[in-house]
Parts: structure tokens; C-alpha cells; sequence
């Protein structure tokens, strides 16, 4: 971190335009964009820029790969909302960026990535440690620069961080040649200021669709709000929740959706799609009317596109024009600013009596559908399930958790009950593996004053283990649930549902988590039973610095319901044999 | 059906890349695409022809527009325009049957542009189903066309000013029947060529 001169003397450049090298130009435009924190590793092609770090007042984490750098600028801005910065060298270090960056474009994350490059003269040649990484990563990112002219930097980056919050966010890499991060130019912040952000052209929210969506809301009798991540992209919260309980319509939520609307709210039904209770996916399916605000009707939510919400007619609210009409046709597309279409539709909707419909949904709940946590049979093991309810009755439901991706992804889902925004950060588009610990580590430092558990599977959490130094290194707390079946849970679940229990490459062996963690000097615990978690949680919770809970569940439980890859919505697998296992109320 | 989008991008490194890695993402495949100096100062502009359900066109230019560098974007669809095509034919000719393909140069309106003791080279502007009738005479006499060069559409809506060019691509979606151009006096311009 920078002494307080450099501070001094690296504010001054943000107002007096100076004669800088380009190394110096990268930082101090990121501290004029704002940035605190950027996690990177360092290499040849960027090492002129790592010399000019010291003087500038910007903390860098440094990762043990570079999949970890993109994941936690990932989880840095999801949870936080504010830009991520991941850093890396030419080539391998460039390359190692591409997972992290892929899981950022398909949910919409606003991140900048720079990497150093090979000098300009030798761009192309094959030179060490080259790639095109502007060409690898032009599927994945938003946008890309490659910047082989000092005097060009500042306009590069800044142009990067305006279009990575614009719009749909997304991520933008900046690649920087060697040469112009070496070379000098005058540094003038205010100048390279981009051009105000040109709004899609088709964006388009007419009075008539206005008009008509406020009518279709007031005739409609079963009507359902869709809430996507685009909900807390646009902070239209509040706007979801007053439409809600002005019309009284239940409003069920994508994976990424949650957290966009209280769990703890009587209109909230849960989540949708694949792995939703039966009563959410009855619901759309009956219903008359689907209000999908921020969401892009995902194969994962929607099912056979041919028999979804077939009686309802549709509006859909977003801020993408190639999503509207892409997977399902909507009756009124509001292509628009999420809060902002809100706001002007709101006036238009008046209060609205709800409870028939309500009722119904209700009743389903009761009868078809008990939450299959009481299903789980009475064996002594531990549950997956259960460890996730208790892991969020004992934080009373306010902590951040990242997770990794599979069976224990949607347990978190079912069972954490999220009542605050980017409170979940999960990879819901790419489902990318390893996500959970790096993507932890960035929203702890986003948000120190956060409790922040990671809940990881077995196998995920050995793709990005070494970033446990790095928790290490940073001297931060982060609690890590490893939720330890012995298997890739979620192969294994399709397996045994579609393959005839033909377990080929699913199962694996691990090492002593626990062991693993004290290696790190970070201390740890197994956990076998039930009644032994409450206990562990809180011993985690209280300790110091970072703490490691390596839970032994069922090794072949499945998650359910679900709803195959293709099918219906209705068509949804049930945990068979029920066994209800008699639970307090509040369980 | 066949889509015809025009695009103004910024005359940059790589703009052509993102706007031909659109397609290949969606696999569609490019008919035809030509691309050139514009109207406007740093923009080229680009007529790109493509085969593509008639429901992708709403989607192919809605992401079309989220490329960075694309400042307009324009779905020809059914709107009065003007399209041709630019081909170079090469083919052998001794000082014997040169007198044939000046005849057929002359009935398809075309020019000949090169002339040598073994080949002669054909130039020829019009619409497609122009040109293919031009190559499929040609192609009665085996081994006679050396080579085919052809450009691409280029496709331009009809009007009267170069300023509705811009009106008509922000006026496409809400009003199709706003950008019927005044008819051109010059009835040579409407003939079905
Ligand atoms: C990088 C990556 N590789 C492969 C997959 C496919 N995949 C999805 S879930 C899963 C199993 C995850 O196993 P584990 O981490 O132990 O979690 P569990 O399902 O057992 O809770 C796999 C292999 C993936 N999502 N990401
Ligand atoms: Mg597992």
C-alpha cells in the first residue's frame, strides 16, 4: 500500500495532468475510477506495471492462480455491486483468467481484467509467453481492448469500467503491451473521461405497452413475478416488493434472483426451475399472467419451452433487447432499465385483492408438496439439507455465502432462506466449479464487516484449494462448510436418475480436509452427525481468523424435486419412498 | 428466409472479427459481407447477407448493436432498396471466338475491362440473378471461365436523402411504413433489374 506522499502525489495526478509511464497511468486511473482493491498475480509481460503498484494507494491480493484473481473480482462485485479488478501476466497468466471471466459474462458481473502482453513490435510472432488473449476472450467478454499506445491507456480503461457497469454489465478486459506500459505519456484523468454510455437503441418502453401491461396485471387472477438477477443489477428491490404487495401477487425467484426479494416475505414462493419446489413450479404452470422482471427465461427455469406457462400470457421487463422474445414469446416487452420501467408502470397498478389465488398456491403447499427436508429418512446420517438449515438458523440467515456448484449449490438454494440482496453469490450461468472459495474471499474483502461462509462440495473445492493460503496471506475470515459426500454429487444424481446407477468417474477420494486446512495454520473440524453441527457453527463463527467445517453427509442423496434437462415443468422427480421424518415447526 | 443487415462500425482493428463471431456463435452462415469506407468520418459501412429463420432478425440485430464498435444497425427485410453486385470474370479467349462473348457482354450489359492474346476479363454491376445468368452462358462452353471474383451485395433503401438513412434505421421498428421513400423519378432505377 502507498505511503501517504505517494497518495498525495497520486491524487495530484487526477487533476493536474502529468507526464506518467504507462505502468503508473493503470493505477492511477484505477484509483481515479475508484478502486481500492484488485487481485492479481504477477509476470514478465506486467512486471512494469507491478513495480509502479507500491506508489499508488491500491491493496493487491495476491492469488495462487489466476482463476482465483478473476473469481474473487467476481465475488468482489457481486457482492458488493461495485467493479472487480483481476490482473494478470501474458499467456498462461492470460489464459488462467478465461474460466473467471466466461462465469462473469454468462451472469451479467461487471469486472475489469488487465493483463500485460508481449511488446507491440513483437505482437504476433509466437513471442514467450504470447496468446491473443483479445481474440480468446472475445466470446466472454463484453467488450476488449488491446492497448499497444501509452497515450491511449487512460481512455482504454476508462472506456472499460463505464462498459462494464452500462447496460447489462458484464466483463471488460484491457490487454496492455509491454511497451506501453513502459512508455511515457501526460496523464490527464478528466480528458480521457469516455463519451456519455450510449443506451441500446432498442430500448424501448411505450405508453401502449404500459398501458397494456397495467391492464393485463389488474384483469389477471393467477398472476406470477418472475425475479431474476437483473433485479438487484438495476436496485429495483423496493419497486419489485411495492408492485408485490400492491397487487398482491407471489413472486418466485431465479437462483441468481435470490436475495432480490425477501424469503422471509409472505408473497415470496422460492425458487423456480429445475430444482424449485412443487408449489412454485404449479404455480407457473397455472398461472394466467408471468411478470418476469430481470430474468431471461433460462432453459434451467423453464423447462420444455413447448408446455411452459402455456394458459399465461407474459410481460417481460428487461434491459437486453436480444433477450426478449429469445426462448419464450412475451404479449408486452418493456425493453428498459428494470427500477426505471418499474416506476412508471407503478402508478398505473392500483391495489388488487389477490387471496383466491393465494389460497390455491397455499393449499398446494400443504398437499402435494411439503418442503423435502421432512422427507429425509430417519437414519442417523447427516444431511446435506440439514446442515444448510442449520447453518442458516445459526447465522439468522445474515451472512454472505458463496457456493460452489452441484447438489450442494441447490440444497444452499432451498434451504438458506436469503432476505438480503448479494447475500447469495453463486455461478448460476456457467455452474463453474471451484467458484465458491476465491469468489468468498473476494466479497470479504468487498465486505469486511460481513459474515462470509463459503458452502463447497468435495470435489469443487479441491479445484481451487490453494487459495486457502491466500485467505491465509490476507489475514482474513471467511468460514468454510465443505459439504463432503465422497462424490460428485450432482454426476452422480444424474447417474443414478438417467444413466442406470452407473457411477462411472463420480466417485472421489479426498484428502483430510480438516488435515489440509491445519497445513495452512487455519484450524478446522469434522462433523458426523446432527447433533453435532450447532456446536461446530458456532466454534467456527467465534474463532478468530478462518475456520474449516469438513461435514460427512449421506453419500447418495439426491436433490429433489427435479425436473429432467427437457421436461416439463410439472413432470418433476420426487424423493421416492417418503418417510417423513417429524420435524419441529419452525424445521 | 434471406436477411440483409447494414451496419455502420467503427473503422478499428478487429471490429470486422467481432461482427463475423457473432454469426459463427450463432451458427449462421455469412452469405455474403462487404465492407468499405462510409459516409461518415472513422466509420466503414457493411451489408452482410445471411440465412436465418425470419424470428432471428429481431435477435441478430439487437446483438449486433451490443457489439461495442457497431454505431447503427439497419434490417433491410422488405424495404424498398437497391441492391447490386460487383463481379470480375475471367475468361479464355483466343482472337477466334472473342467476337461470341463481346456479343454476350453486350446483351448483359456488362463491359470488358482487360483483353489478352489468351483470356479476356468481364466486368459486371447488377443484382445476383444478373450475374449468375451472365456466368451460366459462360459456363455452356466447358473450361471457359478462368476465374469468378464477385463482391458481395451492397444493399442501400431507396429515398431521397442521405439524412434518411438515419432516420429510417431509428424508425424501422415503430413505423416500417415511415421509411417508403418518395418514388425516384428515374424509372430506370425501379426496373426490375
Ligand atoms: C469446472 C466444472 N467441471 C465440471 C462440472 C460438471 N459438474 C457439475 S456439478 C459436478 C459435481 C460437483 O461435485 P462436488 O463439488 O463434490 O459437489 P456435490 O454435487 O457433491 O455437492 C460436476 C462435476 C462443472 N460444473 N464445472
Ligand atoms: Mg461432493
Amino acid at each position: 500500500m502507498g505511503t501517504k506522499e505517494s497518495t498525495q502525489a497520486s491524487n495530484a495526478h487526477l487533476t493536474t495532468p502529468t507526464r506518467l509511464t504507462g505502468a503508473e497511468i493503470l493505477w492511477a486511473t484505477l484509483v481515479g475510477e475508484g478502486v481500492t482493491d484488485v487481485f492479481g498475480y504477477p509476470g514478465g509481460a506486467i512486471l512494469p506495471a507491478y513495480d509502479a503498484l507500491r506508489k499508488f494507494p491500491i491493496h493487491h491480493v495476491l492469488v495462487r492462480h489466476e482463476q482465483g484473481a478473476a473469481h474473487m473480482a467476481d465475488g468482489y462485485a457481486r457482492a458488493s455491486g461495485k467493479v472487480g479488478v483481476a490482473i494478470a501476466t501474458s499467456g498462461p497468466g492470460a489464459t488462467n483468467l478465461v474460466t473467471g471471466i466466461a462465469t462473469a459474462m454468462l451472469d451479467s458481473i461487471p469486472m475489469v481484467c488487465i493483463t500485460g502482453n508481449v511488446p507491440s513490435k513483437v505482437l504476433g510472432t509466437d513471442a514467450f509467453q504470447e496468446v491473443d488473449i483479445t481474440g480468446i476472450t472475445l466470446p466472454v467478454t463484453k467488450h476488449n481492448f488491446l492497448v499497444s499506445k501509452t497515450e491511449e491507456l487512460a481512455g482504454a480503461l476508462r472506456q472499460a469500467f463505464q462498459i462494464a457497469q452500462s447496460g447489462r454489465p458484464g466483463p471488460v478486459l484491457v490487454d496492455i503491451t509491454k511497451d506501453a506500459q513502459q512508455g511515457t505519456a501526460i496523464f490527464d484523468f478528466e480528458a480521457a473521461k469516455p463519451q456519455p454510455y450510449r443506451p441500446h437503441p432498442m430500448l424501448r418502453v411505450e405508453e401502449a405497452g404500459l398501458l397494456h401491461a397495467a391492464e393485463l396485471i389488474r384483469n389477471a387472477k393467477q398472476p406470477v413475478i418472475l425475479a431474476g438477477h437483473g433485479v438487484m443489477e438495476s436496485g429495483a428491490m423496493e419497486q419489485v416488493r411495492t408492485l408485490a404487495e400492491r397487487a398482491q401477487i407471489p413472486v418466485a425467484l431465479t437462483l441468481l434472483g435470490l436475495g432480490g426479494f425477501p424469503a422471509s416475505h409472505p408473497l415470496n414462493l422460492g425458487m423456480m426451475g429445475m430444482h424449485g419446489e412443487a408449489w412454485v413450479n404449479h404455480a407457473i404452470q397455472e398461472a394466467d399472467l408471468l411478470i418476469a422482471c430481470g430474468m431471461r427465461f433460462d432453459d434451467r427455469v423453464t423447462g420444455n419451452l413447448a408446455t411452459y406457462a402455456t394458459k399465461a400470457k407474459k410481460i417481460h421487463i428487461e434491459v437486453d433487447p436480444a433477450e426478449v422474445n429469445k426462448n419464450v414469446k412475451v404479449d408486452v416487452a418493456l425493453v428498459g432499465d428494470l427500477r426505471a420501467v418499474l416506476e412508471d408502470l407503478l402508478p398505473r397498478i392500483p391495489g388488487r385483492d389477490g387471496s383466491a389465488w393465494l389460497k390455491t398456491i397455499d393449499a398446494s403447499k400443504g398437499a402435494v408438496a411439503v418442503r423435502d427436508i421432512k422427507n429425509l429418512p430417519d437414519s442417523g446420517h447427516l444431511y446435506a439439507a440439514h446442515v444448510v438449515h442449520d447453518l442458516w438458523r445459526a447465522t439468522g440467515g445474515n451472512a454472505v455465502v458463496a457456493t460452489d456448484v452441484g447438489q450442494h449449490q441447490m440444497w444452499e438454494a432451498q434451504y438458506f432462506h436469503h432476505d438480503q440482496p448479494r447475500s447469495l453469490v453463486t455461478s448460476g450461468g456457467l455452474g463453474t466449479m471451484g467458484f465458491a472459495l476465491p469468489a468468498a474471499i473476494g466479497a470479504k474483502i468487498a465486505c469486511p464487516e460481513k459474515e462470509v461462509w463459503v458452502i463447497a462440495g468435495d470435489g469443487g473445492f479441491q479445484m481451487t484449494a490453494a487459495e486457502l493460503s491466500t485467505i491465509v496471506q490476507e489475514k482474513i475470515k471467511i468460514n468454510i462448510a465443505i459439504i463432503n459426500n465422497g462424490y460428485l454429487g450432482m454426476v452422480r444424481q444424474w447417474q443414478e436418475f438417467f444413466y442406470e446407477r452407473n457411477y462411472a468417474a463420480s466417485g472421489m477420494v479426498s484428502p483430510d480436509f480438516v488435515k489440509l486446512a491445519d497445513a495452512h495454520g487455519i484450524p478446522g473440524l469434522t462433523v458426523r452427525t446432527r447433533a453435532e453441527v450447532d456446536d461446530a457453527v458456532q466454534q467456527a463463527r467465534k474463532a478468530d481468523g478462518p475456520f474449516l467445517l469438513n461435514f460427512m453427509v449421506e453419500k447418495e442423496d439426491s436433490v429433489y424435486p427435479m425436473i429432467p434437462a427437457g421436461n416439463s415443468l410439472h413432470e418433476m422427480i420426487r424423493r421416492p419412498g417418503k418417510n417423513p421424518l417429524v420435524e419441529s415447526p419452525e424445521d | 428466409m434471406l436477411h440483409t443487415f447494414v451496419a455502420y462500425v467503427e473503422d478499428l482493428p478487429g471490429v470486422l472479427t467481432r461482427v463475423a463471431s457473432l454469426f459463427r456463435r450463432l451458427n449462421i452462415n455469412i452469405n455474403s459481407l462487404t465492407v468499405g469506407r462510409s459516409e461518415r468520418p472513422g466509420q466503414s459501412r457493411l451489408t452482410l447477407v445471411c440465412e436465418a429463420s425470419a424470428e432471428a432478425g429481431h435477435r441478430i440485430r439487437a446483438s449486433l448493436f451490443k457489439l461495442e464498435n457497431v454505431v447503427d444497425v439497419d434490417d433491410i427485410a422488405q424495404a424498398p432498396s437497391v441492391t447490386r453486385e460487383l463481379a470480375l470474370i475471367k475468361v479464355a479467349a483466343s482472337p477466334k471466338n472473342r467476337a461470341q462473348i463481346f456479343d454476350l457482354v453486350e446483351v448483359f450489359r456488362a463491359r470488358i475491362v482487360d483483353l489478352t492474346s489468351e483470356s479476356l476479363m468481364i466486368e459486371m454491376t447488377g443484382v445476383e440473378s444478373k450475374i449468375e445468368g451472365l456466368i451460366e452462358v459462360l459456363r455452356e462452353d466447358d473450361g471457359r471461365i478462368l476465374e469468378i471474383c464477385r463482391s458481395g451485395k451492397m444493399t442501400m433503401r431507396r429515398g431521397h436523402h442521405v439524412s434518411s438513412v438515419l432516420k429510417a434505421m431509428g424508425a424501422v421498428d415503430e413505423a416500417p411504413g415511415n421509411a417508403v421513400p418518395v418514388a425516384v423519378g428515374d424509372v430506370a432505377a425501379n426496373e426490375p433489374e
